[in-house]
């Protein structure tokens, strides 16, 4: 199964190798890895997406709490949260098309962020199925580049008072 | 005061009690051997670098404390690896300082430069590169910390040149300051109780204890917790002399070549208590069919060894020593009639009176007679330290270890080569013990070069090589498994021990005849100075019992 590791890490050099040398030394999976620091500077977080069978997960969050970098660890998929992803589509726009095309950016509320006599830019974020999505309705145009950052996620925070 | 890096370097192993280094200089790390000119430290010149890393190990095997060891950037840095691997896979606190290339120069390809932390990542607990001298102290502080502390293992600290020349105001931290790095000792208290029920639930428990309990230092809660319930105790490699070699409650060790005994109260056993102890594949053979009647309780402070390849039904994460003692605590003996196990110890003495370890004597020297015969002429009293193949395995069999720290073998990595740098290094620790390096003559070629290192530090070790003149494990491997078809297993051009002994300065015995066995061992225990004993035993001998791998425990090939 897919899961959502959230985990926090000293920011300094040489601890995202350490996190995935982790992962291929013991053979674990990363679909997506995504790093950034975080509101404390000497913290940054990592989002990684892999998958498992749950003694595997037991495995890497144990493996990853043990790296002396790393702060915290949080299988956000047990927990109730919000995931999203950002693509950039650079798409080819001919004259006829341009119409249907500024109709899917609409209904997925994606944007155009560049644009040139022939293509679009397209940004779009979204959980990763509605990225997917997007990207099926975008390929008959022909689509030219993709760039794609992975999931980052965050548990919900508690509605009650 | 400022000091350099390279001074400072030095403040801080004498702050943290350090007296011994093993080391080899070089380029980068010129800075520090000058300080260690007129430095309070010994320092023991090795003769290779990997030497030097198994020596500091076999010092902290022997003394619970850490060992420490000097090397030079590229070459010098490269050639500790194995010796670090090693420690490792059995969690040996070693601390590794390399000099590096100075700073501006990191990342250009300069001359011997080498990722040395990089390449070490995987191998070790946990390393550092320092960019500012002022980082130095703390870092120093860390590594010390970190190698001792939780599971121990090996930490490398990798020093530019020119972070050893500048300076800066030196000042020792008073304590350790890392918020993502909190060991967990004591065990949770829900768990001690579940763990104590199932215990006394059981008709026939086994404890299965392993280096663990050694490195937490835990050996006398092992004791009287299995006297307190009468519980029979196997030992895996690594846990040798954690408790009794000749308590009557002892089984052996098990796995791969334990005991008739271990495997059979293993595979038999209700409820198996392992202790600081982590499921190898060398120590449960089919791993579905290990230990099958049995519920599970798994007790060891590094959580990622619970459940990793076996399951288990009451974990335990905890310091082996804390969570013992709270067991006793909550162990009163009248909860438990005295009978009720009587049953379970006459199938283990019906198993162990059957099936003692044996061999079949013939004209020849058989290397379990020179092992027996060492044992018996140092009054089981020496630290005994084993290369790697058949002789490891016998020395495991047929020495009985009753001390803690009284064994040491590469169990996890399993190095040849280990076992000589490791003796020295035990010897350095304690010169007045008997330090015996049980070897075959493959593996003591690979650190021979180590004899020059006893010679010159009047180190009196001792290896009894066990002269089969082949690569004998394999061998025995390529007998039960490849039709004999002994493929570039047979070293018939191997040195003259005695003559090589001799040229490095030391003495060398030879041994031919079985008769000639026990005056060699006594000549050599007699001489103050290194001895090679080159002992011409049986070509072919096996090692028995033998569980095939991938087969359960119970599926052992016997003499
Ligand atoms: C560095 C290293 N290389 C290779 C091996 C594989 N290996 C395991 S046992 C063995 C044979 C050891 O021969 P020897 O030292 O003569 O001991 P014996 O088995 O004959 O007692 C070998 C080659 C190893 N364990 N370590």
């Amino acid at each position: 199964m897919r899961h959502i590791v959230s985990v926090l890490v000293d920011n300094e050099f040489g601890v995202l190798s350490r996190v995935a040398g982790l992962f291929s030394g013991r053979g674990f999976n990363i679909e997506s890895l995504c790093v950034a620091e975080t509101i404390d500077p000497k913290v940054s977080r990592m989002t990684i997406v892999t998958t498992g069978d749950d003694q595997i997960i037991e495995q890497i969050t144990k493996h990853l709490n043990k790296l002396i970098n790393v702060i915290k660890v949080s299988d956000l998929t047990a927990e109730d949260h919000i995931e999203r992803e950002l693509a950039m589509i650079k798409v080819n726009v001919g004259e006829k098309d341009r119409a249907e095309i500024l109709s899917i950016i609409d209904i997925f509320r994606a944007k155009v962020v560049d644009v040139s006599p022939k293509t679009y830019t397209i940004e779009m974020t979204g959980d990763g199925e509605k990225v997917n999505a997007i990207i099926e309705l975008l390929k008959p145009f022909g689509i030219k580049e993709i760039a794609r950052t992975g999931k980052i996620a965050l548990a919900r925070s508690q509605k009650t008072k | 005061m400022k000091l350099t890096g390279a001074q400072i370097f030095v403040e801080c192993l004498l702050k943290e009690g350090i007296d011994t280094i093993f080391g080899y200089p070089g380029g980068a790390v010129l800075p520090i051997y000058d300080a260690l000119y007129n430095a309070p430290l010994r320092h023991i010149l090795v003769r290779h670098e990997q030497g030097a890393v198994h020596m500091a190990d076999g010092y902290a095997r022997a003394t619970g404390r850490p060992g420490v060891v000097l090397v030079t950037s590229g070459p010098g840095a490269t050639n500790t690896v194995t010796g670090i691997a090693t420690a490792y896979m059995d969690s040996i606190p070693v601390v590794v300082f390399t000099g590096q290339v100075p700073t501006a120069l990191i990342g250009n390809d300069a001359f011997q430069e080498a990722d040395i932390v990089g390449i070490t990542r995987p191998c070790t607990k946990h390393n550092y590169l320092v960019k500012d001298v002022k980082d130095i102290a703390k870092v120093i502080k860390e590594a010390f910390h970190i190698a001792l502390t939780g599971r121990p293992g090996p930490v490398l600290v990798d020093l530019p040149k020119d972070i050893l020349n500048a300076q800066t105001e030196f000042k020792y931290p008073e304590k350790v300051d890392l918020r993502s790095y909190q060991p967990t000792y004591e065990g949770h208290p829900g768990q001690v109780k579940r763990a104590l029920d199932t215990i006394l639930a059981s008709k026939r428990p086994v404890i299965y204890a392993g280096g663990g309990v050694l490195l937490s230092g835990a050996s006398n809660e092992l004791k009287s917790f299995a006297e307190k319930l009468g519980i029979p105790v196997t030992l895996t490699l690594m846990g040798l002399g954690s408790f009794p070699g000749t308590h009557p409650l002892f089984l052996g060790m098990l796995g791969m070549h334990g005991t008739y005994t271990a495997n059979m109260s293993v595979t038999n056993t209700d409820c198996l208590i392992a202790i600081g102890s982590r499921f190898d594949d060398r120590v449960t053979g089919k791993v579905d069919e290990f230990a099958p009647y049995a519920k599970i309780i798994h007790i060891d402070i590094d959580p990622t060894s619970i459940s990793k390849n076996v399951r288990v039904d009451v974990p335990i994460v905890g310091d082996v020593k804390f969570v013992l003692k709270e067991i006793l605590k909550g162990l009163t003996e009248s909860k438990r009639k005295k009978d009720t196990l009587s049953e379970w110890h006459e199938q283990v003495k019906k198993w162990k009176d059957t099936h003692k370890l044996s061999y079949k004597q013939n004209d020849k020297i058989k290397p379990q007679y020179v092992i027996e015969k060492i044992y018996e002429l140092t009054k089981g009293d020496a630290i005994i330290t084993t290369e790697v193949g058949q002789n490891q395995m016998w020395a495991a069999q047929f020495y009985l270890y009753d001390s803690p720290r009284q064994f040491l073998t590469s169990g996890g990595l399993g190095t040849m080569g280990y076992g000589f740098p490791a003796a020295i290094g035990a010897q350095v620790a304690f010169p007045h013990k008997t330090v015996i390096d049980i070897a075959g003559d493959g593996s003591i070629q690979m650190n021979i070069q180590e004899l020059a290192t006893a010679v010159q530090y009047k180190l009196p070790v001792k290896v009894a090589i066990l002269n089969n003149r082949f690569l004998g494990m394999v061998r025995q491997w390529q007998e039960f498994f490849y039709e004999k078809r002994y493929s570039y297993t047979c070293m018939d051009a191997a040195p003259d021990f005695v003559k090589l002994a001799e040229a490095y300065g030391a003495v060398g015995l030879r041994a031919e005849k079985p008769e000639e066995v026990v005056p060699v061992i006594k000549e050599a225990l007699k001489v103050n100075k290194p001895v090679l004993m080159d002992f011409r035993v049986d070509r072919e001998e096996d090692v028995y019992p033998m569980v095939p791998a991938g087969q359960p425990l119970n599926k052992m090939l016997l003499v």
